[in-house]
């Protein structure tokens, strides 16, 4: 144990762990969403981060993104997030079309459901880490090989920023890629929060969340909000593999599995079903696993972060704020 | 009635399934002990190692490389050909000792061209003693594996005692460094090699740290902040490129300005595609002799791969030949095999194969790469 590192570095570690907490704390946002209407972890979530982050990958790659400099980037990191953002959303959709919808409409136990996500997850990560035997079934091996070649090694993100270090808090130097992951985190986080709470759509969920019957009764359209929540889900996740393609720089077929598990952590530790409990436990996940590995090393890095994880839910066995989506008031 | 013809007639079938199998073994095993006398066709070589997962670059390359050198023997041999099969492992130790136990059932199978890990060899070789199938390993370098007394056990490259004496000292004579950040990622072959440099180096050790095993992390941060708190000005990996690129790119993008090293698991182009430009400069030691030194052999892999042969691609040609010239010499029984290869002394491409009674090979370089324009290029050889 050396706690000198912690101390000495206190800045730079908050700073890089909130950075990676927002990845975390947007992906939990789209499990602790869907947990809120429907009582389903959807398991699959995690895919539909991989695929948005594809998706920025390639459209990239097709519009040129790696010679851009000055405020091309800019745009470019627009674009890019614009097109993950909106193939998660639709990928999403797709999933509770395929693999929620008809089970909801014959009224099976949540297990089933469960298994179903476990299933399409497993489908959908399968199905891009295969994406070239398509194109040999049909004898086009050569066809696109810079989007579909080697489909199990990672795709690099063609967008290069030089790290430009912007002013410093502490002995830390902010860099402008902790500011833009940070800054778009918050940004998602206000107008999703906003929407929720203010909007007459953002009202429909809460009010399914509640009690689906009455909300039915009152008119919602039950069906119309579970794909709304759905979509809101995609896009947060979508958001979330941009800023994970601006930090790591590649993705691969697999990639959503090991961030997943962390983001429904992070649901968890917040109390799912809580939108602003799921910010929260991202951002405290992020940071934890920062300090932890900075006291007790690299190999204590997840044991840090899942022992924080059991002594809060010892404490608070719904997560630290608690209450359900259609409760949340604040 | 119908209830027992639908138990029936699988049964049946199930019961002529294992005679059939019965059968076939038993032929196998004629096919193998007659060997010595006759000359045997439709003989196997085993490629094992990983052919997909997040290794996989590393066994395609082997893979290759031992293939190349069948292909040419069939091109001589056309009335007695040898199939190479292959045992994907996906690198994965858990899953080796499987697939050794289906190996050694097979007695056309002379011999193995692999495991490629290190971590997988220590399951997967006491099936492979006990049963007598002899392997030679184009990759795995974990110094431990030759000490196991395990009379099959055969590797054509210098292990990690050499690679990672190697590495520090091209860190202390070519970098000059004064303070350098030890890392790894617990596996079997990071571990043992950041062990060895970590000895070597001594009092230059300014900070270690370890990640999670290859694939399982994506976030670094922490490393980062450790390495740059350490002064260091050397950062040294044992591990494989899938980390090691995340890694890099942290490291630069974090702040860090330094020289990354890392061993042989990194020399893949895999390591530069995903780091990119944070890859530039990054020095990576092998126990694996440079393309243009044996332009005989990277001419005809271009030619069959439309590709530069890459790492440990002539390694296992080297291995591969082995089994094949004990073919040529009418040595099927895996006893024969063994003899045969304790005796042999040839000149491969990479280097004089003859192997010591541990199984380790007689002559060992190690050599220096370098990324240099999004290309691993050769720096020297570290004498």
């Amino acid at each position: 144990m050396d706690f000198s590192l912690l101390f000495s570095h206190f800045p730079e570690l908050t700073i890089t762990g909130l950075a990676y907490g927002a990845i975390y704390a947007l992906i939990a946002l789209g499990y602790t969403l869907v947990y809120g209407v429907l009582r389903l972890i959807n398991f699959a979530h995690s895919e539909v981060f991989m695929y948005g982050a594809f998706a920025a990958v390639w459209v990239l790659m097709a519009l040129g993104g790696g010679k851009a400099s000055g405020l091309g980037i800019a745009g470019y990191l627009l674009i890019a997030f614009l097109s993950a953002m909106t193939v998660s959303a639709l990928i999403a959709l797709l999933l509770e079309r395929v693999a929620y919808r008809p089970l909801r409409k014959r009224n099976s136990p949540p297990l089933i459901a469960l298994i179903s996500a476990i299933g399409a997850s497993f489908a959908l990560s399968e199905a891009m880490g295969l994406r070239d035997k398509p194109f040999k079934w049909f004898g086009q091996e050569n066809a696109f090989q810079d989007y579909v070649g080697r489909p199990r090694e990672a795709s690099p993100f063609p967008l290069k920023i030089d790290v430009v270090r912007l002013f410093s808090i502490g002995n830390y130097q902010v860099s402008n890629i902790d500011l833009i992951v940070l800054g778009a985190a918050i940004v998602m986080m206000i107008v999703l929060d906003q929407f929720v709470n203010r909007s007459r759509l953002g009202r429909g969920i809460r009010a399914v969340a509640q009690d689906p019957e009455a909300a039915a009764l009152m008119g919602v359209n039950r069906d119309r909000v579970i794909r709304l929540t759905f979509v809101l889900g995609g896009a947060m996740a979508g958001a979330a593999a941009v800023m994970y393609l601006l930090k790591v720089g590649q993705v691969r077929y697999n990639s959503g599995f090991l961030l997943g598990v962390k983001a429904f952590t992070a649901a968890v530790l917040g109390g799912i079903g809580n939108l602003r409990g799921a910010l929260l436990g991202g951002f405290i996940l992020g940071v934890a696993e920062n300090y932890g590995q900075a006291v007790f090393g690299g190999e204590w890095r997840d044991v840090v972060a899942f022992t924080l994880l059991v002594v809060i839910l010892l404490f608070r066995p719904t997560g630290l704020l608690g209450e359900s989506l259609g409760k949340a008031r604040a | 009635m119908r209830s027992v013809f639908k138990i029936g007639v699988p049964m049946v079938a199930a019961a002529l399934a294992l005679s059939a199998c019965g059968g076939t073994s038993g032929g196998d095993n004629n096919a193998g002990g007659s060997g010595s006398g006759g000359k045997a066709c439709d003989l196997k070589i085993g490629f094992f190692g990983a052919l997909t997962g997040d290794a996989a670059n590393l066994g395609i390359n082997i893979k290759n490389g031992a293939e190349l050198a069948v292909n040419q023997y069939n091109e001589k041999n056309a009335n007695c050909k040898v199939t190479l099969t292959s045992f994907d492992s996906q690198g994965d130790p858990a899953i080796a000792p499987g697939l050794a136990q289906k190996a050694v059932t097979d007695k056309k199978l002379i011999g193995i061209v692999g495991p490629a890990f290190s971590g997988e060899s220590k399951a997967a070789d006491p099936i492979f003693d006990s049963a007598g199938l002899n392997t030679i390993s184009a990759s795995a370098t974990n110094p431990a594996l030759a000490d196991n007394g395990w009379k099959t056990f055969h590797r054509v490259l210098g292990n990690d005692a050499t690679q990672g004496p190697a590495a520090a000292k091209y860190i202390k004579d070519v970098l000059k460094a004064q303070k350098v950040f030890v890392s790894d990622d617990t596996s079997e072959y990071g571990k043992g090699l950041s062990d060895i440099v970590k000895k070597d180096l001594g009092s230059l050790v300014a900070g270690t740290d370890q990640t999670a095993a290859d694939g399982k992390q994506d976030d670094f941060s922490a490393t980062v902040t450790k390495a740059k708190a350490s002064g260091a000005t050397v950062f040294f990996y044992g591990g494989y490129y899938s980390n090691a690129g995340k890694l890099v790119k942290q490291l630069k993008d974090g702040g860090f300005t330094g020289t990354f090293v890392a061993a042989d698991g990194v020399k893949d182009d895999g390591f530069i595609k995903g780091a990119g430009a944070a890859s530039e400069g990054s020095i990576l030691t092998c126990p694996c002799l440079p393309p243009d030194k044996a332009p005989e052999f990277a001419e005809a892999y271009k030619k069959a791969y439309n590709t530069d042969p890459a790492t440990y691609s002539a390694e296992a040609y080297d291995a591969a030949n082995v089994f094949l010239d004990a073919i040529a010499a009418g040595k099927t029984d895996w006893k024969d095999v063994t003899e045969f290869i304790k005796t042999y002394d040839k000149q491969g491409v990479t280097k004089k194969i003859k192997f010591d009674d541990k199984g380790e090979p007689a002559e060992v370089s190690v050599w220096a790469y370098k990324v240099q324009d999004g290309k691993i290029v050769p720096d020297q050889e570290i004498k």
